[in-house]
């Protein structure tokens, strides 16, 4: 198969994860999106690997992963002790990043 | 031999370092050792000349390379020294009288509890003023030429704890390095030049170089003697400098250092001869300085200040001798070297006079103290005799010689500066008779100080009276022993060169006048100051007196001139760091400030808006490249 | 590939990790052993630095005791070092000052006791301030620090280390300038020591930012000649040999890119407002870290990177910028001469003979840039201790107030001696080092351009004017009140003042070791710029006075 499809759904991910972000107000659904999009772009990457035919793409992709990893754990005990303050999970009830 | 050469300069130098190194340890003998050392450099000194004496008159001058000092691409700077017939003349004059002062600043100093100290920086200066003359470059000389200066502005401000003592200093050195400018460019001008500074290539080079070149540096080196020998318009610091112990005065600031400046000129004659608009120029600053200084000297009360007057107007002559060129620059030196005697014994003798009269210095107050101090009064009395030109004696043969040279010069020129010489003499010989009668002769105008105790005169000790004896030989027989078949002329000529101008008077009419002005001189003293009672409280006097007695108003000139002008630019300039780029670097922080302000405003702490504002710019970059390509 | 070079800089980087892992505490024993400890690394240091530039051949290659490892192999960016004459010799003198530095500042790090007045009490309420137990440790680890990124970054040949260590020094020194004051400012003195660093720490970021983008452009476009490297020595050897070649504009561009960050660090005026209050609010220690080492890496780089890699663009700017340097010069000395405060007259000082060292850098001639070369080594030595005498002198009194003192000499004449020497030192006076550096300076500008050698002469006077008026004043004169009881230098500080005296002397008479090494690294530069000296106009044949072997 064109591997320039595989481009196509990496975009048409990386939109529906976008959208999502800019929509939705819940702060999991939020997070799910985030994750939609960082797996977007790791498919980017790895399709751009096959593409030119090296290494260098998965490697990233990789990082990626457990960059996200990581970013899931931090974020996920935010949300979680937000919630417990504040008991919603709606991004628009907190603006504590305001200095 | 000439391994003796480097000596010179060393042994006081380790002494000056042993002095002010050593501590307290040598409080008790230190004076003694720099006076020691001082007598061993002026053996040094003897040693060299007799065996410069002993070769024929064109080997006489050596050379004695020491060490590469700053060795950079195309330029050389040695530590060469070069001792030859001029700068034997200055080593044995410097050393000589340099001794004879250490010896006598033993006595007068005693008292004194940072006596190691004061004789440490003499030491110092005699090491700075060696180097100064037998220095092989312009370079090194230089460095003699400001190492001098800091011995004198050690020593003029060596009562610090007088807040007059410290201006003055600072004034005396400031003033210097304005002249000491004048040397550092002709210095580089040389260096641009010729591609040297040493003094062969230069006066080698010279006459290669355009005259207009030549001037510029006959120019500037005038600058330099001009700060250094107190010459008009340089010339404000010599009067405060009295501020120092009265040796200082004797030796720095009336035989030697103040001499520099004729040293310089003289030195640089192969660069003077060719430029004959610089030479022109030195001329008339001899000449207006001798003028000024007399002036000076005759409003003076003070007995240190009308010296320091006569001394200024005295390096006038030799100024103007040296500005005549080949005519006059052997009977410059010798005029500094007899002037170095008599000079040096005046202000010894000044110096014991107030001395016994608790330190008063105001001539009013002395009186009648012939009585009281015998040895002061005759020694004293042989130097006014020869700085007035008494004939036979020292005075009398060294200024004849330059007054004859003035008139030499020939046409227009040569009478205005004979005429100004003639009248100098006449001035000095007032001055020099005022000082005398003050001091010495007539009532007792003695004034209680602040104990209310009369001051009880009384003779100095040995140690200050022995030097003040032997510098009165010099001051009778020097000149004569010169003058003995042109000894001195022929002794320099291999150096100096000289050629005889043409007079319009013969050189007994000038002998004549000179004598005949002189005793005009005296006897208008005479009338003035024997004759008639002498106030304590000094009248009002004419204007020009009393401009006289503010220097000519040098001071008020400088401050109007150059000090007030100058403390307000740099009031506005320390406004204009602190307001001006200061204030528009501090501006533009407030701004940024203000403005990042209003940015936060839009950091509303919804992460919804700022994601889509990270979408909004990433449309705008991806955009904006896409654009980029396609065109 | 001897690892010499890297050891001179690892020993006082591992000395400062270690002075600040030592145990914290406040009493007085382990503050000591801090200090020992910091005193004997900076001493390591000292000897290897000596080392280096004693193993230095003047006669042998430009670059040597080189040593190279592969750091961001993508970008060609290695981690290497070499040694010039200039480099050695500047290396060795932030050697030489360090300990000495350090030994001047022993207590100025102790914990603070509130004053009667409540000066220094208010130390700890302000950004950048260092508060607690482990005050002292930090404080030294601090210096030893900024040693080490001075070190790396005179002996770097990669452009981009360089860079890096010379935007990397700014850390340390803010927490220098901001931490630690000299304790004689008044409840005032806490607000506006943070106000100088952060002052200090915008200007010469902004200066870095403007060079990074230089160093990245300069990348990119030596990357499209194919020249893709960091690495100075086949960057200056390619702009020689015309493998590399600047467009007009770019070379231009980026010239300045460099310049602008250098003269900030140097600092040129205009861009020398920071350091006065920098100067003034430091401690003394910390004033002679900035104005004789650090601001000595902005000038050296001036005639390393600027003149290697810009020929072109150095040529065309040298008018310009020799009229901002004697701006500068005459400038700084009557700020200089209108000053309230000790250490801001010191500071402005400083301006006016950055301005010489500035102007003996674009005369382009070999004795402008020997003379520039020594005047920063001779300079860093005699403003240090006319500096740290001023410390002493201010620590004593409490008070940075020039009218506050009077008639010190005295009370104390060892310490107003010194100050005298330290303040001859800076009017240049001949038998002293800075004297020979400024000569050398002023003729080798009036060989190209006589007028600016004639304007900057004037300078002499103010400098006399300047530095006599100070001493004059606190000096001189009946002793003030507060002065009365001044004791005289303790042996400690007269062993911080006694080797800078010393060697202000021996490089006043004997310089010939400096320019021995420093005059081959000058000619090296010099041709790089195609420029040759102005010949004499009536050259004399190198006769009675010239060099014999």
């Amino acid at each position: 198969m064109n591997p320039v499809n595989y481009l196509y759904l990496a975009a048409l991910l990386f939109t529906i994860g976008a959208a999502g972000v800019l929509v939705r107000r819940n702060a999991i659904v939020l997070f799910m999106c985030v994750e939609l999009m960082l797996n977007a772009s790791n498919l980017a990457l790895v399709t751009f690997s096959r593409l030119h035919g090296t290494l260098d793409g998965q490697v990233i992709a990789f990082f990626t992963m457990v960059v996200a990893a990581a970013e899931v754990v931090v974020g996920l005990a935010i949300i979680v002790s937000i919630f417990r303050t504040r008991h919603s999970a709606s991004v628009d009830d907190s603006n504590l990043m305001k200095l | 031999m000439n391994s003796l050469i480097p000596l010179l300069v060393a042994a006081p130098l380790a002494g000056a370092a042993l002095l002010l190194l050593g501590g307290r340890a040598l409080d008790r003998f230190g004076h003694w050792l720099a006076t020691a050392l001082a007598a061993l450099s002026f053996g040094f000194g003897l040693a060299l000349f007799s065996d410069m004496l002993g070769r024929e008159a064109e080997h006489r001058a050596v050379t004695k390379h020491l060490f590469s000092w700053v060795p950079v691409n195309g330029f050389q700077a040695d530590v060469a020294f070069r001792l030859d017939q001029l700068s034997m003349t200055f080593v044995l004059l410097i050393t000589g009288v340099g001794t004879l002062i250490h010896l006598y600043s033993v006595g007068y100093m005693a008292h004194d509890e940072r006596r190691r100290r004061f004789f440490a920086y003499l030491n110092l200066f005699l090491a700075a003023m060696l180097l100064l003359v037998i220095a092989d470059n312009y370079l090194l000389l230089y460095v003699g030429w400001e190492g001098v200066g800091l011995a004198s502005y050690l020593l003029i401000g060596f009562w610090q704890h007088k807040p007059s003592a410290a201006t003055a200093a600072k004034k005396a050195f400031v003033v210097n390095r304005v002249g000491d400018m004048g040397l550092s460019i002709a210095i580089m001008l040389m260096f641009a030049e010729f591609g040297s500074f040493a003094f062969t290539p230069v006066f080698d080079g010279a006459h290669e170089a355009s005259e207009g070149k030549l001037t510029a540096i006959g120019l500037m080196l005038l600058l330099a003697a001009c700060g250094k020998s107190a010459q008009v318009p340089l010339q404000s610091w010599l009067g405060d400098a009295m501020e120092g112990p009265t040796p200082v005065s004797a030796l720095i600031h009336a035989a030697t250092m103040v001499t520099a400046g004729v040293y310089l000129i003289t030195r640089s004659s192969a660069i003077f001869n060719l430029a004959p608009d610089a030479r022109t120029a030195v001329v008339v600053v001899g000449a207006v300085t001798l003028l000024f200084g007399a002036v000076v000297g005759c409003a003076k009360d003070d007995i240190k200040k009308a010296l320091a007057g006569s001394t200024m107007s005295q390096i006038g002559y030799m100024v103007l001798a040296a500005g005549l060129g080949p005519i006059g620059y052997a009977f410059a030196i010798m005029h500094l070297v007899t002037h170095g005697f008599f000079k040096a014994g005046l202000f010894l003798g000044a110096g014991s006079v107030m001395h016994g009269m608790n330190d008063e210095v105001n001539m009013r107050h002395y009186g009648g103290l012939w009585r009281h101090m015998k040895v002061t009064f005759v020694t004293f009395g042989l130097g006014y005799l020869a700085i007035i030109g008494f004939p036979g004696l020292s005075g009398f043969f060294s200024k004849d010689r330059i007054i004859e040279a003035a008139f030499a010069k020939g046409g227009t020129e040569g009478w205005i500066l004979g005429l100004c010489a003639l009248v100098g003499a006449a001035v000095t010989a007032f001055y020099m008779t005022r000082v005398m009668v003050l001091t010495f002769f007539g009532e007792k105008r003695w004034q209680p100080d602040e104990s209310g105790e009369l001051p009880h005169p009384h003779e100095s000790p040995r140690t200050m009276t022995i030097p003040m004896v032997l510098l009165s030989f010099g001051s009778v027989f020097a000149g004569g022993l010169f003058a003995f078949h042109d000894s001195f002329l022929t002794w320099l000529e291999p150096v100096t060169g000289h050629s005889e101008g043409d007079s319009p008077l013969s050189s007994w009419t000038v002998t004549g006048l000179t004598t005949a002005c002189m005793l005009a001189g005296v006897g208008l003293a005479y009338l003035m100051y024997w004759r008639s009672p002498v106030p304590v409280v000094p009248p009002v006097g004419s204007p020009l007196t009393r401009a006289a007695r503010r220097d000519l108003l040098q001071d008020d000139i400088n401050h109007a001139v150059l000090v007030r002008p100058g403390s307000a630019l740099t009031a506005t300039l320390v406004w204009f760091d602190s307001r001006g780029l200061d204030g528009f670097v501090n501006g533009l922080a407030a701004t940024i400030g203000g403005l990042s302000g209003r940015l936060r405003r839009i950091q509303n702490g919804f992460v919804r808006s700022y994601a889509l504002s990270m979408f909004g710019g990433t449309l705008v970059l991806v955009a904006s490249t896409l654009l980029m390509r396609s065109v | 590939m001897s690892a010499l070079l890297t050891a001179t800089c690892v020993v006082p980087a591992a000395g400062a990790v270690l002075t600040a892992a030592l145990p914290a505490g406040s009493t007085e024993a382990r503050r000591r052993t801090t200090k020992a400890v910091a005193l004997g690394v900076s001493a390591v240091a000292l000897v290897l630095a000596a080392v280096v530039a004693a193993r230095f051949d003047p006669h042998g290659a430009r670059y040597q005791l080189t040593e190279s490892y592969s750091w961001i192999r993508s970008f060609g960016i290695t981690f290497s070092l070499g040694v010039d004459g200039i480099g050695a010799v500047l290396a060795l003198l932030t050697a030489v000052l360090v300990p000495v530095v350090i030994l001047a500042s022993w207590h100025d790090a102790d914990p603070v006791a509130p004053g009667p007045d409540g000066a220094g009490g208010a130390d700890g309420s302000e950004a950048g301030t260092i508060e607690g137990k482990r005050r002292t440790q930090g404080f030294f680890a601090l210096i030893l620090a900024v040693e080490a990124m001075v070190i790396v970054s005179f002996y770097a040949t990669d452009v981009f280390l360089f860079y890096v260590f010379f935007e990397a020094m700014l850390i340390p020194m803010y927490f220098l300038i901001g931490g630690f004051g000299d304790r004689a400012g008044g409840p005032e003195s806490a607000r506006q020591r943070s106000y100088a660093a952060v002052k200090f720490l915008l200007y010469n970021l902004l200066g870095g930012l403007v060079m990074l983008a230089a160093v990245i452009g300069l990348y990119v476009l030596a990357q499209d000649q194919g020249v893709a490297t960091f690495d100075l020595r086949t960057l200056t050897d390619a702009v020689a040999d015309g493998r590399l070649q600047l467009s007009g504009t770019a070379d231009k561009a980026l010239f300045l890119g460099f310049f602008f960050a250098f003269a900030v660090k140097a600092p040129l005026w205009p861009l020398h407002t920071w350091l006065p209050n920098a100067m003034g609010e430091a401690t003394a220690g910390t004033a002679v870290l900035i104005t004789a080492v650090v601001d000595k890496v902005g000038t050296f780089a001036m005639l390393r990177f600027c003149l290697g890699l810009f020929p072109d663009a150095s040529r065309t700017f040298a008018p310009a910028i020799l009229v901002l340097s004697l701006v500068g010069i005459v400038y700084g000395a009557l700020l200089a001469i209108g000053q309230k405060d000790i250490k801001r007259l010191v500071a402005y000082a400083s301006i006016s003979h950055f301005g010489f060292i500035i102007m003996g850098i674009f005369a382009l001639t070999s004795q402008g840039q020997s003379g520039a070369t020594l005047y920063m080594v001779n300079h860093g030595i005699s403003t240090a201790a006319w500096m740290l005498v001023a410390g002493f002198l201010i620590s004593r009194r409490g008070s940075r107030l020039i009218a506050d003192y009077g008639g010190v000499q005295k009370v104390a004449p060892v310490l107003a001696g010194t100050f005298l020497i330290g303040g001859l030192a800076t009017l240049s006076l001949p038998g002293l080092a800075p004297f020979v550096s400024e000569f050398l300076v002023l003729v080798g500008t009036f060989t190209r351009y006589p007028a600016v050698g004639i304007v900057a002469t004037f300078g002499i006077v103010l400098a006399a004017l300047y530095a006599l008026l100070l001493y004059q004043r606190t000096m001189t004169g009946p002793v003030k009140e507060g002065v009365r009881a001044m004791p005289d230098l303790k042996a400690r500080e007269l062993a911080v003042v006694a080797p800078l005296v010393a060697l202000t002397v021996l490089l006043g008479v004997y310089p010939r070791p400096l320019t021995d090494l420093v005059n081959p690294s000058v000619d090296a530069t010099l041709s790089q710029v195609h420029r040759t000296d102005p010949a004499p106009v009536h050259p004399v044949a190198a006769s009675s006075g010239g060099e014999r072997k």
